[in-house]
């Protein structure tokens, strides 16, 4: 009985303990219900998994089924970043409590119940609990909003190199503050059209409605609602790596108030989509995430210049090789800074590119071929944040050595590979014709698969590492049950 | 490739010199085994991304089969309620109107071609045949472009992966593909020819009748659920296909009719009024014109999708001077 009481106060009281139960879970997930879809459907293989577990796939609730995965998965990734606030930031031990069972419970309940409605039939009864469950996750927002509350003389900043306003304000608490306030109120603007539509199962998926002429503040709602969320749970994350590598100093100072004022410009821009600012709304929203964009810049710099001096520390005139080589030698610090740039050629480049040039190059191709542009477009986004996880967690679960360089480098280069054959995937259609697409598209394929495939593979290895582990009398979960992310701020 | 071999090379040299130096053989040898690691990882990504680069042939020699189905036969589709849509919305068309029982065929529309073009009522332009069209009217939304009356885009003449040759006044079919859907045609190309004959594009509430009777909620037009042998969609691994060369192509109309070709077998899938091709082989264009929104829809989805767009419901939609080797259409008409 104490072995089981030992495992579980690892896995669900303890912050890696919480983190690596959400990882494994969405891990399964991601493996189990992507092989319904793309080239897994190609080859054969959704039909096997549809017959080996049984499942019930009526066509015209492909879209609602979608929209329930997603949500399932992007619930374990808010309980992630919440599991990595709570263990970084300080807070009232009652606030980190109650957020933690809210947040745990809420993204099970969704997690399970949702993927068991969708997936398995419809049994009304597990509707109500995935239901319960983001409530659940609802309530654990609004806590951890209220925990991070910033003016509290308790947190205020008394080192200087920090941002921090005259009187001590933290100004990096503001930010977490100010991203995990938005969040929670943006959480709205799917919830209402959420509840509209899926009273009836008339449920649609954002990029299939994009070309009507004309849309309702619904339908908006539910455009600008997984915009937004995504930014901001990309924002949470660039303001969690920071915490990790102790950014400070000037650029921490410039970084913050940029981080601050985009975020609340930038959902300003999002809830104006359901008022008569629509036709502006992208404007605002490009003016927010200017100033976002270049707080991460900031911590990129930031991050950078430190491996850097860390790396060549003892050596009197490092040339630039040295350097270079001191910049690479940790994959896992490297890695999140490197993959918020590389998300500008694959995200953000793209997606500047696409609004500049809408009517002169993409609406001029069809629909079909703008929603691939969208959907890889979003998708390579909320794989970037999932490798920016996955490398930090290298560094939480203490991989060392060339474990470590392996892990590390495997994830970078392996996603990178599959997102950037996913850029010239989406965007094909700019220099090759569809008549004479086919091997282009082969290619593009195998090396999309090859990466996130392997990649899979690299988190199936950690898994299975970490479940043995869990079996050893002293293993190292016993350390990490003790360990909090605070104290491993770099 | 040979700049992978030359790494390969250099790696083994290295190695074999180290070893013969230092007599260290089992280092060396660890060292080399890194090297051809990285060679041929290095060898097989070059691969990889050398055969996205490999030339397509286009006319490819393609199977003929005979489906025995005709392609100027008509259904008649009767007046009275049906269900719309994804989400089942009652809907009514108070009119008896007749669809092609298939999409229109490659030598059906060169014949158009052939007679229009010496009539007058199409013309050479450039490397296209244009058309007339008394234009739409602007509402000045957003996105909107301007479709004044004017000459527009009918077919491009000299599109290798058109199913058809121009010598300059005379259309030919290429051989093989007379009885495969027409496409490489734009809506207006769609529009004219439906036209020139007296009839009309289906609007999107005909079409969706044509593809799923009045009976039930069915996604595609012979039921429930779809296999690889319903319809000619992405990898559906027809005769036609070849995805590791030239990809997905058209399948003569009408081709799913349970009927076998040689070793393959079709199902049955025409609609409840006898349509063939309602799901798959091409997009269909549609007739109807939104105010304020430029782009025309299509239905049915294509050789060149997945098995979810060809849901009676899904739309897409483009501007009507696009063409594409996957966009066809058929007539409706009234009796």
């Amino acid at each position: 009985m104490q072995f089981i009481k030992d495992r579980f106060n690892y896995l669900f009281k303890s912050t890696k303990g919480l983190i690596l139960v959400a990882i494994a879970l969405i891990g399964l997930e991601t493996a189990l219900f992507g092989m319904l879809s793309g080239p897994m459907a190609e080859f054969g293989v959704r039909d096997v998994i549809v017959r080996v577990f049984k499942m019930d796939l009526i066509q015209a609730e492909r879209e609602g089924r979608i929209i329930i995965l997603y949500h399932s998965i992007a619930m374990a990734v808010i309980a992630i970043e919440t599991y990595m606030i709570t263990g970084l930031l300080k807070m009232k031990e009652f606030y980190k409590t109650a957020v933690r069972v809210l947040i745990t419970v809420g993204y099970l309940f969704a997690m399970i119940f949702g993927m068991g409605f969708a997936y398995w039939g419809h049994n009304w009864a597990l509707h109500g609990l995935y239901i319960a469950g983001l409530t659940l996750i609802f309530f654990a927002g609004v806590l951890l909003t209220i925990a991070l509350w910033p003016w509290d003389k308790n947190y205020y900043q008394s080192d200087k190199s920090y941002a921090r306003t005259k009187s001590g304000v933290d100004m990096e608490r503001a930010a977490f503050f100010a991203t995990a306030l938005t969040t929670v109120i943006s959480a709205l603007f799917g919830a209402v059209p959420g509840s509209y539509y899926s009273n009836g199962f008339e449920t649609f998926l954002a990029e299939n409605v994009i070309r009507l002429p004309e849309k309702t503040a619904m339908q908006y709602s539910v455009i600008g609602h997984l915009h937004i969320m995504l930014a901001l749970i990309a924002i949470m994350l660039t303001l969690i790596i920071g915490r990790w590598l102790n950014f400070k100093g000037i650029l921490h100072k410039i970084a913050m108030p940029l981080i601050i004022l985009g975020t609340i410009v930038i959902n300003l821009g999002v809830w104006g989509v359901v008022t008569p600012l629509e036709p502006i709304a992208h404007m605002i929203i490009y003016v927010g995430a200017t100033p976002a964009m270049l707080g991460a810049l900031m911590l990129v710099i930031f991050g950078w210049d430190k491996f850097i001096r860390e790396g060549v520390a003892g050596i009197q005139k490092p040339g630039s090789w040295q350097k270079f080589k001191a910049l690479l030698h940790d994959p896992l610090r490297f890695g999140p800074l490197w993959q918020m740039v590389f998300m500008n050629f694959t995200v953000s480049g793209i997606g500047i590119f696409y609004a500049v040039r809408l009517d002169e190059i993409f609406r001029m191709w069809p629909h079909r071929e703008e929603r691939i542009e969208l959907t890889g477009h979003w998708h390579v986004l909320s794989a970037i944040i999932a490798t920016i996880i996955l490398l930090y967690y290298g560094d939480v679960i203490g991989l060392k050595g060339k474990l470590r360089k392996l892990y590390g480098w495997a994830i970078i280069l392996l996603s990178d590979l599959a997102f950037a054959s996913v850029t010239i995937f989406e965007t094909k259609r700019l220099f090759i014709s569809e008549a004479t697409q086919q091997p282009l598209v082969n290619t593009v394929m195998v090396l999309m698969d090859f990466g996130l495939g392997m990649l899979l593979v690299v988190l199936a290895m950690v898994m299975v590492w970490r479940l043995l582990d869990l079996f050893k009398k002293k293993g190292r979960w016993m350390a990490e049950a003790e360990h909090e992310l605070s104290e491993e701020v770099k | 490739m040979k700049r992978a071999i030359i790494v390969s090379l250099r790696g083994a040299f290295f190695a074999t010199k180290q070893s013969l130096r230092t007599g260290r053989l089992l280092r060396a040898w660890s060292r080399y085994a890194r090297s051809a690691r990285y060679s041929t990882i290095a060898l097989a990504m070059t691969l990889v991304i050398l055969a996205s680069c490999a030339p397509m042939n286009l006319n490819a020699p393609a199977p003929v089969y005979d489906t025995g189905v005709d392609p100027n036969a008509w259904a008649t589709i009767p007046a009275g309620s049906f269900l719309e849509g994804q989400f089942d919305h009652p809907a009514s068309i108070d009119y008896d109107y007749q669809m092609m029982v298939t999409d229109v065929t490659v030598a059906q529309y060169v014949d158009f071609l052939n007679k229009a073009l010496a009539d007058g009522t199409l013309k050479v332009d450039g490397d296209r045949i244009v058309g007339y069209y008394p234009g739409d009217e602007f509402h000045g939304a957003k996105h909107e472009i301007h479709i004044d009356a004017g000459d527009y885009i009918i077919v491009p003449t000299n599109d290798p992966a058109s199913r058809f040759t121009f010598g300059g006044n005379k259309f030919t079919v290429k051989t093989g593909w007379e009885n495969h859907p027409m496409t490489n045609v734009s809506w207006f190309g769609a529009w004219t020819y439906c036209g020139y004959n007296g009839w009309r594009l289906p609007t999107e509430l005909e079409w969706e009748k044509a593809a799923r009777g009045s009976g039930d909620d069915r996604p595609f037009p012979w039921g429930y659920d779809i296999a690889r042998n319903n319809a000619n969609f992405y990898s559906s691994r027809d005769p036609f296909e070849d995805m590791s060369a030239f990809g997905s192509r058209t399948t003569p109309v009408g081709f799913y009719n349970g009927q076998t070709y040689g070793s393959y077998v079709t199902l049955n899938s025409a609609s409840p009024y006898g349509l063939y091709d309602m799901a798959g082989n091409v997009w269909q264009w549609i007739g109807d014109v939104l105010p304020g929104f430029s782009d025309r829809f299509m239905h049915g989805g294509s050789k060149d999708i997945y098995d979810m767009d060809l849901r009676i419901w899904v739309r897409n939609s483009a501007t009507p001077t696009y063409y594409s080797p996957g966009v066809g259409f058929r007539c409706a008409r009234n009796p």
